[in-house]
């Protein structure tokens, strides 16, 4: 299986990731190549195994429904790119 | 004196033969030294260093010193650093300053560590070269023109330089070990779980271990021992009591079955590195180890199924860098879409875009079971593989790398060719077990080779004595790159 | 063809915030009305490196509500990430759960519409679970861009899920409704609308009837007053009928409600084709429920409003539509009850007329809620036993009972003694009384006596008022028909 030009851009729109001029068809070629590596998972039959997410077969642990947190707004927009009244700024939302 | 081991810095430290402040201070002059020509640093805190020496010298001089109480270290720049930049040697994240420490971080510093600095390293650690830091590529000590190895190259390089040390690294895919076979070091990557990811910038968050570069596993062992333990801020964090993974350091390794994977001794791996591997296998029969043949069968399923499963994880872990709260943020954009893929598409390399659009794929609709689903059904059958090879052996034993360190620019273009180097080490992180690569001689152009050991989960005590009873016996550990042996000797 | 010949079909998806004291995954606060960002933790806004730890108090609630609804409780659940990018989704995922959620299954009985039209249904919940809530986008000009408001994500939310069971707004609304009540009444959900505590997306669909496939459907987002449900709903039934008698065809889509317009208009933000990529998260594994912790949910429950409104018809006599009504929240339930107990089990239903008629009337016109209200039950009961018993009528009552949600005095007695209310019984002197109007209204009686039945009304309404409304009334018109039959 090899991808085409369009699932290229379209897989960059869903990561929202620009692709410049040229860059596509770079990405396309490696992806193509990367996708060859892929490939050979396809020739296992696999049917029956489970499918493994974790190497940690648990449960996971939960917390208690305690407040820990207390305000860090200052410290943390200090890295932020715009900010106004305590708000993060960004380009107007559409809904 | 930065090629004692910790335990004779400690014992100089503790009976005031140095002070912390002296050897931090020779560290960053080490650091100023070599660094222009390795780039084994993206930062170095002279002054947070010096003042951290100066409390450790305090509480040594108090009899409160643990056994790393003024040791300088440097961490990999992935784990986040409380008022320090922390870049994951990205352009996105180039003027971040964490506000928060990281848990291994947070838990070396109570140990009585002194930071000194950021190691480089492949952008959000992708990558086993180095090359795809965006402060450009770290070069591998033993030889300029090679790269150090990815994705903790930065840590390796200056553990191998001698400009720290100890320093810490992450594993996704043998981001310790490899670099550490690189770099003729000691590396090792636990059990997934032993260490807390918390503040550890995430790559692929079902592999991502945290680990530790030292010159050798007696090194090596303390500071896992103090950077390891249970996090309740980590929901994959284990719950197991502190363990002093150094116990068993010197015991004798007479019995003890060393499995050999009949897959990881086959065609692909080069004759140098052949021949250094079997030598140390033949030092560990002469030890009083035997050695049985296992098999992996699956082996060959490991990189894809990796190549698929960790930039389907990447690519969600890198979705929060947008340019709203923090990061890079393109300077002209059309409007709020336009501000996301422009500040993407520059914030990101290559290497990172490349697998961000391929775990982006192979999560889409249509593709999710061809691809990620199957690729975890070959992580069941890969770790059922270990399972049942220990059953046979108690530590399993190969090369860490197909290759001894590559040349800079060499594979830079072809991501295949970089990602088939991973072939020994991936399925280790596939199945969440421990694993260390040791110095076991050199290849060609006098550059390094590592042994790669693995063990089954839990077995980190044992990896170490492992390791260590073998360099009892060697001494590949103890060579050093020229220029970075001028002060070799014991202690002032 | 015209609406009669279309049968519209709704399924919904209720977003209810859940009542933790901290939020899903970190441990700040989800109050609400907080300055912007303060209770945006590392993990809320996403820092680099951050990890989510799941607060059981959140699953407690799913199970509560799991518990509730019959519905099944999975031993093993699985969270899951859903992929999209938005400024009020800090990770550019949502941690939500996809193919094994906490709860599958169960049912919601609801009655819809009331006197002889009135019919019961039960609508099926296909699955409810858990998830963290966004954070807010506002508007307000920032110098033409929008501020963000990271307070509220992370708060945890149970997405509950119904089948496609519905086929009016009418229907669509009695089931917001019974899921409203019930969520406030097992405690696991404010329901406070207005603060988006309890928010209403709505699938419609029409087929033309006796079609089997259901027709395609539109989503419409964010309802958040049962009002704006059913003026969605009929607003959006009436554009798909009229787009498909024209020859048109419904295509799928994501709408708003504008409730200016009252029209639904598609969301330009989900034009996009979306593919969420949805994955299990692997900073969280799968999450174990086992029996013991659900009987210990179990234990903690209180009777379920279904449950006590069967109760009160069967032991309290009370209708289906009085039942339900009483049963409308925990409160007026709990309030209900009390008087009861202080009145006394033979006058419940005299009870129930007054909790559901003066004294929720006297809760409306105040705005308030059953918690603030300033009569006790006790004292609405002693109210209740004096009209019982005959010691003053429906009608003076109501004169008692606001002096007593006034303040007046401390009980029904001690207003009746000082102003003089108790009910004239005495034989003698109502028999005076009505002499003395039927003397005084000789037109009345000569239209009673020429088969006027309403004449006797106003003769009544006469004897009431020279007696200041303290006699009898049965006994008044008892007299009155006697004396004029006679
Ligand atoms: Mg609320
Ligand atoms: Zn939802």
């Amino acid at each position: 299986m090899s991808l085409d030009i369009d699932q290229v851009k379209h897989v960059a729109r869903l990561a929202r990731i620009e692709l410049g001029p040229g860059e596509a068809e770079d990405a396309l070629a490696k992806l193509n190549g990367i996708f060859g590596l892929v490939e050979q998972m396809q020739a296992v039959d696999t049917s029956g195994v489970e499918p493994m997410s974790h190497p940690q077969e648990l449960y996971q642990r939960l917390r208690d429904d305690v407040v820990t947190e207390t305000d860090q707004r200052d410290a943390f927009q200090r890295v932020a790119p715009a900010t106004e009244a305590g708000l993060y700024l960004v380009p107007r939302v559409i809904e | 004196m930065l090629n004692a081991s910790l335990q004779e810095l400690a014992s100089a430290l503790a009976d005031r033969r140095i002070s912390s402040v002296e050897l931090t201070r020779s560290a960053l002059d080490r650091i100023a030294a070599e660094n222009p020509r390795l780039n084994a640093f993206v930062h170095v805190d002279e002054e947070g260093a010096l003042a951290a020496a100066a409390a450790a010298d305090a509480r040594l001089a108090a009899g409160e010193a643990g056994p790393l109480t003024g040791i300088p270290l440097a961490h990999k720049d992935v784990f986040c650093t409380a008022g320090m930049p922390t870049t994951c040697a990205s352009k996105m994240l180039a003027n971040f300053v964490s506000p928060y420490d990281a848990h291994v971080v947070a838990q070396l510093k109570k140990a009585g560590t002194v930071l000194v600095g950021k190691t480089n390293m492949d952008e959000f650690a992708m990558g086993s070269s180095n090359e795809s830091s965006h402060f450009g590529a770290t070069r591998n000590p033993w030889d300029l023109a090679r790269v150090p190895g990815g994705s903790s190259g930065g840590s390796a390089a200056a553990v191998a330089a001698g400009m720290v040390p100890v320093a810490t690294g992450t594993d996704t895919g043998g981001s310790v070990r490899q670099p550490a076979s690189f770099c003729g070091v000691t590396g090792i990557k636990p059990t997934y779980g032993v260490v807390s990811r918390y503040g550890m910038i995430a790559y692929a968050s079902s592999l991502d271990q945290g680990g530790v570069l030292g010159r050798s596993a007696a090194d090596c062992a303390p500071v896992l021992s103090a950077m390891a333990g249970f996090d309740p801020r980590d929901s994959t964090s284990l719950e197991r009591a502190a363990e002093d993974f150094g116990r068993d350091l010197d015991k004798p390794i007479d019995g003890l079955r060393i499995g050999l994977p009949r897959e990881y001794f086959g065609a692909g791996m080069d004759d140098d590195v052949r021949a250094a591997v079997d030598a140390a296998l033949d030092t560990y029969r002469k030890l009083g180890a035997t050695t049985v043949d296992i098999e992996l069968p699956n082996s060959k399923l490991a990189i894809p199924a990796y190549y698929v499963i960790a930039p389907a994880e990447a690519s969600s872990n890198l979705s929060r860098y947008d340019g709203v709260r923090y990061g890079h943020r393109a300077a002209d954009y059309a409007d709020l879409a336009d501000m996301y893929c422009k500040s993407r598409a520059e914030g990101f390399g290559s290497e990172v875009k490349r697998r961000i659009l391929v775990g982006t794929y192979v999560l889409s609709h249509g593709y999710y079971d061809a691809y990620y689903l199957q690729a975890q059904k070959l992580r069941r059958l890969i770790a059922e593989d270990f399972r049942r090879a220990f059953e046979r052996c108690d530590v399993i034993a190969g090369p860490t790398a197909p290759t001894t360190a590559f040349e800079l620019g060499s594979k830079c273009d072809d991501p295949v060719q970089m990602y088939l180097g991973d072939i020994y080490t991936v399925a280790i992180n596939l199945a969440g077990l421990p694993a260390v690569s040791l110095p076991a001689g050199f290849g060609n152009g006098g550059l390094p080779v590592g042994l790669q050991l693995v063990g089954d989960y839990f077995a980190e005590a044992r990896l170490l004595n492992t390791a260590h009873r073998f360099q009892q016996a060697t001494e590949w550990h103890k060579a050093r790159p020229a220029g970075a042996g001028d002060d070799e000797g014991s202690p002032t | 063809m015209s609406q009669a010949d279309w049968e519209v079909v709704i399924g919904l998806e209720v977003h209810a915030q859940l009542t933790t004291a901290s939020k899903i995954f970190s441990g700040a606060s989800i109050a609400f009305g907080a300055e912007p960002n303060v209770q945006a933790s590392a993990v809320d806004i996403a820092l680099p490196g951050v990890l989510p730890v799941l607060n059981r108090g959140a699953v407690d609630r799913a199970i509560r509500f799991g518990l509730a609804t019959g519905a099944r409780i999975a031993p093993r659940s699985v969270f899951a990430r859903k992929n999209y990018f938005y400024p009020d989704l800090p990770k550019g995922y949502q941690i939500s759960q996809y193919e094994l959620p906490v709860v599958a299954g169960g049912d919601i009985a609801i009655r819809v519409g009331d006197g002889d039209q009135a019919y019961e249904k039960s609508v099926r919940l296909t699955r409810a679970h858990l998830e963290e809530d966004a954070g807010k986008s506002l508007h307000e000009d920032f110098h033409g861009m929008s501020g963000i408001d990271l307070n509220r994500a992370g708060t945890p939310l149970l997405e509950i899920v119904s089948e496609p069971d519905m086929r009016s707004s009418a229907e669509a609304v009695a089931y917001a409704k019974a899921l409203h009540t019930l969520v406030r009444w097992i405690d696991i959900c404010d329901g406070n609308m207005q603060e988006g505590s309890f928010r209403c997306d709505a699938n419609v669909s029409v087929r033309r009837r006796g079609e089997q496939a259901f027709g395609t459907r539109r989503e419409i987002k964010n309802l958040n007053s049962f009002r704006f449900l059913q003026q969605a709903i009929d607003y959006e039934v009436r554009w798909q009928i009229e787009l498909l008698e024209d020859g048109g065809s419904v295509h799928q889509a994501t709408v708003l409600f504008d409730p200016d317009s009252g029209e639904t208009r598609m969301m330009r933000s989900k034009e996009d084709a979306h593919d969420y990529r949805y994955f299990p998260d692997p900073d969280l594994l799968p999450l174990a429920i086992d029996g013991e912790w659900i009987d210990r949910v179990r234990a903690s429950m209180p009777e379920l409003p279904a449950e006590l409104a069967l109760r009160l018809q069967r032991t309290h006599g009370l209708s289906a539509y009085d039942a339900l009504t009483l049963t409308s929240s925990r409160e007026l339930a709990r309030y209900y009850l009390d008087t009861v107990d202080a009145a006394g089990g033979e006058l419940a239903k005299l009870c129930a007329n007054w909790v559901m008629g003066e004294f929720s009337a006297r809760l409306n016109k105040a705005e308030i809620g059953v918690a603030d209200a300033p009569l006790a039950p006790t004292r609405l009961a002693g109210l209740i036993r004096r009209i019982a018993d005959n010691t003053i009528s429906n009608n003076i009552g109501k004169k008692v009972f606001d002096a007593l949600w006034n303040g007046e005095a401390a009980s029904a007695d001690a207003i009746i003694a000082a102003q003089g209310l108790k009910q004239v019984t005495d034989a003698g002197a109502i028999e005076a009384l009505v002499e003395g109007v039927l003397a005084a209204n000789q037109k009345s009686v000569d239209e009673f006596r020429a088969g006027k039945e309403k004449a006797l009304n106003a003769l009544v309404g006469q004897v009431m008022k020279a007696s200041r409304g303290k006699a009898n009334p049965s006994q008044v018109n008892e007299l009155l028909r006697r004396k004029l039959t006679n």
